[in-house]
């Protein structure tokens, strides 16, 4: 029920005096209620829960939790740190 | 597609659950409040991939799911009326009513449409001015905006045959109400992302340090999981209790003012019953006063109703964390999605939907069965 999909805004304008817009998901364009993120322009994601965008997607901060993501584990593999006892190798999905 | 495939990646996966099993020194118990989470942890195996003594306990944030079964009869009695077109989101259609479900009672000859938003059912309201249109309004707070415009567009547009039968539940409060238990084992929290995206995270702080618990605000996808659960770890290793968010991109501390001012014009506090649960005070939304001529328990009587579960089912006891799915006696024999008996094996979110559809089959051993089903 919370799921909620991040979606590519495209188009932007009004019906039955709603703010709403064309947002497309990986290929899927579906109509989405904008009245919430009345800021977000067109080329902006957002997440989209049940026909309506929840929030606007903070670029730099995904980028940034990306960035920490993938540096995670580095820099205990490079000093050599052992492989803790209980680690299950190729577990990861 | 974007910001979906990049928090997927199995490489980065493996390495941040290193990192866990590097800081970890002890057993921890930790609760995902959100079905939606739990869907991904066992979709994709991360509990498999924790250290052993890290136990994910499943929480009760399925709206399906929680939906009391008195409010269940309701909707089937009033999707059963002549003259209405009973809208809902399709998780609901096979929630098992005392008798029946949504799909029994539309094959009956009832007018049930699935839809995908609360604005679908507005617009039918519109087309169908002589009918009357009533949408099963369900959800937790991230749903609350979507309901809420629905039956403020409705009101404003003059729709006087839109009305919602309304079952919105709360999430802080339910974590409290688990906190309080006196039988709770639940140390930390990974406080569900979407609902934060609507009401921000201000609520938490009083309650972590009121029950000296970390929450860690989390989001769906594998990386952003484990990088909730790392952070949840390091703060109970470390002996602290605060809110933490590990899901940016998506949640501010102060959330959607817009969306929160609707939620408090359209909706006030209420308390809810959820279904396997119990009463818990002050855990829900129904519309509030301005808006009650909207509300379909006000408008349509539907008389008696005498609620019967299902003996079998212990799907409050998987809502409350007491038993795993699988450990249920009735998991796959007497209950399967097609066949379901509560509402956690009918869900998209609901925990024992989750352990079937992913293959969480090995039933328990017989000792586990009988240490669990203690109250």
């Amino acid at each position: 029920m919370c799921l909620a999909v991040p979606g590519q805004v495209q188009e932007i304008y009004e019906a039955h005096g709603t703010l709403m817009g064309k947002v497309n998901f990986g290929g899927i364009v579906k109509e989405i209620c904008l009245a919430y993120v009345p800021e977000i322009q067109v080329g902006e994601y957002t997440i989209v829960h049940v026909g309506f965008a929840l929030q606007c997607i903070d670029e730099a901060s995904a980028k940034e939790t990306l960035a920490t993501f993938e540096k995670m584990g580095l820099l205990a593999e490079e000093f050599g740190e052992a492989e803790p006892p209980n680690a299950i190798p190729g577990g990861a999905p | 597609m974007k910001y979906l495939e990049e928090f997927r990646d199995g490489e980065v996966a493996q390495r941040m659950a290193q990192e866990i099993h590097r800081a970890t020194t002890r057993s921890w118990a930790i609760m995902e409040v959100c079905g939606g989470q739990t869907h991904s942890i066992i979709r994709n195996g991360i509990d498999q991939i924790l250290p052993p003594g890290i136990e994910l306990i499943h929480g009760p944030g399925c709206p399906v799911c929680v939906t009391p079964l008195a409010l269940i009869d309701k909707a089937l009695a009033i999707a059963a009326m002549p003259n209405v077109i009973f809208c809902s989101f399709g998780d609901m259609l096979r929630v098992p009513g005392s008798s029946k479900d949504l799909f029994r009672v539309k094959s009956e000859g009832a007018d049930v449409r699935i839809v995908y938003s609360p604005l679908d059912a507005v617009n039918l309201a519109r087309a169908n001015p002589t009918r009357e249109v009533v949408f099963f309004g369900i959800g937790f707070e991230t749903t609350g905006p979507a309901n809420a415009m629905a039956v403020h567009l409705a009101k404003q547009q003059g729709l006087k045959n839109f009305s919602m039968l309304v079952s919105h539940v709360l999430v802080p409060p339910a974590i409290e109400a688990i906190l309080s238990s006196p039988s709770n084992r639940v140390q930390a929290f990974l406080a569900a992302g979407h609902v934060c995206s609507v009401m921000g995270y201000w609520q938490y702080p009083p309650l972590c340090e009121k029950y000296n618990v970390p929450m860690v605000v989390t989001g769906f996808e594998p990386l952003d999981i484990l990088e909730g659960i790392r952070r949840t770890v390091l703060q109970l290793e470390r002996g602290e209790a605060f809110v933490e968010n590990a899901y940016a991109r998506a949640v501010s501390f102060e959330g959607n003012q817009r969306a929160q001012d609707l939620l408090n014009q359209v909706f006030e506090i209420s308390d809810r019953t959820w279904r396997g649960i119990g009463n818990i005070p002050r855990s829900g939304w129904r519309l509030s006063e301005a808006y009650r001529s909207h509300d379909a328990e006000h408008r349509f009587a539907v008389g008696d109703i005498h609620t019967e579960e299902s003996a079998l089912c212990r799907s409050g006891d998987v809502l409350r964390g007491i038993l795993k799915p699988n450990h249920c006696p009735a998991f796959g024999n007497q209950c399967t999605p097609r066949n379901p008996l509560g509402a956690t094996m009918v869900s998209s979110e609901g925990a024992c939907a989750a352990y079937f559809n992913y293959g969480r089959l090995a039933s328990a051993p017989a000792a586990a069965v009988g240490a669990a089903s203690q109250p």
